[in-house]
């Protein structure tokens, strides 16, 4: 049956992102979560997760790009520290790592640091979604 | 789900139906942990905003079995929702953050939480969190227990007046036949839901009844007084020696930590308040607290608002009734060093609301004429803390103590305040904060001698409060340059946390603000009479927005302003509702006992 093709599909994806460290334990968890009463419950966390982080890199954008004397680099750190709590509630693993590179720069006040960091984390972000966007396709394929 | 999680009968049952509220302000987790919850079978309420959830907790006093909250927050800093609900509601809280550094774990810990979570949460570890719940039940049972037999032992003891906390529990041991029934006996009649069982109904330390508390023990001085003396005074019939010993411990614990954060802010200032100590305001709730005693060391103008602020920091918020006794304490510092010509501010100010006194106290070192309006400067400063809803209340209560002419010279004000970054954190210190300028200013000259009531002596021409409607922040702008400059690095570090609030945003939210105390005071339960917490979320709207960095450009603004506001008291102390007054009064009363408080404890209980 087609559907065993795209379980299959996406048992594989959903393999290949915790093996590369894009996702890890809690992923699981939410999984776990997911019954009878909930049944695309990971998937609206997903998106839920997406949504409110948009509003958050926008924010650490626009306190990157605070052009004034003085710096507030606990500002940026307090954002970042939201930004890293909502990762680790998908279990977006790499975004967590780079969000805590970008938290030891700024720890160091080393503005130029945070600005290279935040690029990886942007990008992290956004292949992050792309991936699981294509899973959950797969996923709902089979039902 | 049962409604109430603990019924003896049916013990299988708990702790499924155990009332979780949850409070994140991120969405994700609110909905990852909503959902675990309810896996583990709780009966679960979200919550994104910390001031919702201290409202919904008021609402439904009995509703929740235990709280969990994130710790970073927008709106409230989660250790000052953790300390509300320990001292109104008494409710296990279980505080959460992805920062699982000791100090924080400790600081949670210190604050009252019961149990400290690192974020990814793992399910079965919120499967136990029941023990929480069950833990404090037991101890509750084992106090009324204790308290049940210990008033046996009481009648044996005629004599004695004070009870140590300890002695109730060791009462526990005399009654241990009876522990087993009467926990059962409770348990039913929790589940009956009746409420005027003396065996145990939870208290609920409203504003009120705090307050009352406050007051008893400031009579004989925190340390040494014990339960039954307090019972005593209250006089309220249906509180047990158990309840206020537990609440005594906790209402020690946080002055002491308050004490600790103030010393170490004070060391910052560079002048230990023994003002402060002094409880001459009685606990207005506002920040005021510690900071003002810096004020007054400072002699400069800038006292008041810094001054204040450190405490503000301190004040953990806890207090809803506190507030009024932080509010208190502060202003009563100030006033002294203000009022050089008055020759007691105190007395002037007894008379009218604790809290005039301690504005004047700030200056009580410098007894300067006019350099430190500090009476003004109190009313504007205690906000500080504002974040909490601490600011509303500060405000009205400067607006009594003001009565005297705001003395408003700006002159040398300027440079300093753009200075310092600190300062701009301070509202206060600044003063600027106009609630409402409507009215017009007081003479702009600092005019030591009292012009509008003579109750006290002139007020620093820094603060200017106009406004009855509003609550007039004013910073004291201080004439003499001297006052701020000695200030502002005292209060960059103690002001660090404290955003300046601009002028002009003080002016918009001056309607609102006034709103919202005024709401507050009618409902006796909230916290207080300066504000609730939709009145502090203005404030802290308004200090959030700004930002400290930035430089604060509204308070030189705010300057201009003040000037063209007129002051007048009068309508301000008519703004302020009775309530206040009585609690102002009542702590102003006891200059002397004050000083053996901690300045802390009146700012503890800000919110």
């Amino acid at each position: 049956m087609e559907g065993n093709h795209f379980q299959r599909q996406a048992a594989y994806t959903r393999k290949t992102l915790f093996d590369q460290g894009y996702l890890d334990e809690q992923f699981i968890q939410l999984e776990d979560l997911q019954d009878d009463a909930n049944p695309n419950f990971v998937e609206e966390v997903v998106k839920l997760f997406y949504t409110d982080s948009a509003r958050l890199i926008r924010n650490i954008d626009l306190a990157l790009a605070d052009n004034s004397s003085h710096f507030d680099f606990e500002k940026l750190d307090d954002i970042m520290h939201q930004f890293k709590g909502s990762s680790s509630s998908i279990g977006a693993n790499k975004i967590k790592k780079e969000c805590t590179q970008f938290q030891e720069y700024c720890n160091a006040g080393n503005l130029e640091g945070c600005i290279r960091t935040f690029q990886q984390v942007k990008q992290e972000h956004a292949t992050l979604k792309r991936k699981l966007e294509s899973y959950f396709q797969l996923t709902r394929q089979d039902r | 789900m049962e409604t109430t999680g603990f019924s003896s009968p049916r013990a299988d049952a708990f702790p499924a139906g155990l009332r979780v509220l949850v409070v994140d302000d991120d969405p994700t987790w609110l909905k990852i942990l909503e959902k675990m919850l309810k896996k583990c079978s709780y009966e679960v309420t979200t919550c994104n905003l910390a001031r919702e959830a201290l409202d919904l907790l008021r609402e439904r006093k009995e509703g929740f079995d235990i709280v969990i909250s994130d710790v970073n927050m927008p709106d409230m800093d989660g250790f000052k929702l953790l300390e509300h609900v320990g001292l109104e509601m008494d409710l296990p809280v279980i505080m959460m953050s992805v920062d699982g550094e000791t100090s924080r774990v400790m600081k949670g810990v210190q604050h009252g939480a019961c149990d400290y979570l690192l974020k990814p949460i793992r399910m079965k570890e919120l499967r136990n969190i029941w023990q929480h719940v069950f833990r404090k039940r037991i101890h509750e049972v084992r106090d009324i227990e204790s308290h049940e037999g210990l008033e046996e032992i009481q009648m044996m003891r005629n004599g004695m007046e004070q009870f140590d906390d300890g002695y109730l529990f060791c009462g526990a041991d005399l009654i241990s036949g009876k522990k087993r029934k009467d926990v059962d006996n409770k348990q039913d009649d929790r589940h009956c839901g009746d409420p005027s069982s003396v065996k145990k109904a939870r208290v609920v330390w409203t504003v009120d009844l705090h307050q009352k508390f406050v007051k008893a023990v400031n009579q004989f001085g925190f340390d040494k007084v014990g339960p039954k003396k307090i019972l005593d005074m209250m006089g309220v019939p249906w509180l047990t020696r158990e309840n206020v010993a537990s609440h005594l411990q906790k209402y020690r614990l946080y002055l002491s930590r308050l004490q600790k954060e103030n010393e170490l802010k004070a060391s910052f200032v560079g002048m230990k308040q023994s003002d402060i100590s002094s409880k001459d305001t009685a606990g207005n709730v506002c920040l005021q607290n510690s900071s003002t005693t810096s004020q007054n060391n400072v002699t400069n103008g800038s006292y008041v608002v810094c001054g204040n602020k450190i405490p503000i920091k301190n004040v953990d918020s806890k207090i809803c009734g506190e507030d009024m006794k932080i509010a208190s304490v502060q202003m009563a510092e100030p006033k002294e060093a203000l009022i050089g010509d008055v020759t007691d501010p105190q007395k002037s100010s007894n008379s009218r609301i604790g809290l005039n006194h301690s504005f004047a106290q700030i200056g009580a070192d410098v007894k300067y004429e006019p350099k430190i309006p500090a009476r003004y400067s109190w009313t504007d400063v205690p906000p500080v803390k504002f974040n909490q809803e601490h600011k509303p209340h500060f405000q009205s209560q400067s607006w009594r103590a003001e009565v005297q002419p705001v003395q408003f010279k700006q002159e040398e004000h300027k440079p300093h305040f753009q200075s310092e970054n600190s300062f701009s954190h301070l509202p206060l210190a600044r003063n600027h904060i106009q609630v409402d300028c409507t009215e017009p200013i007081l003479s702009h000259h600092p005019i030591p001698s009292t012009n509008e009531k003579d109750k006290q002596a002139d007020i620093s021409p820094n603060c200017i409060t106009s406004r009855s409607q509003g609550i007039r922040i004013v910073a004291p702008v201080e004439s003499t340059a001297e006052l701020f400059s000695v200030k502002p690095e005292s209060h960059l570090t103690v002001c660090q946390e404290f955003e300046p609030i601009p002028c002009s945003m003080w002016n918009t939210k001056n309607h609102s603000l006034e709103h919202i105390l005024l709401n507050d005071l009618d409902s006796s339960q909230r916290n207080l009479i300066l504000g609730t917490g939709s009145g502090f979320r203005l404030w802290d709207e308004e200090l959030q927005g700004y930002s400290p960095q930035g430089g604060f450009h509204p308070q030189n603004a705010g300057f201009e302003n003040i000037e063209s506001l007129a002051y007048n008291n009068q309508e301000l102390i008519a703004d302020v509702p009775p309530l206040l007054y009585d609690s102002l009064n009542f702590d102003y009363g006891n200059p002397s006992e004050t000083m053996e408080y901690p300045v802390m404890d009146q700012g503890l209980f800000i919110a």
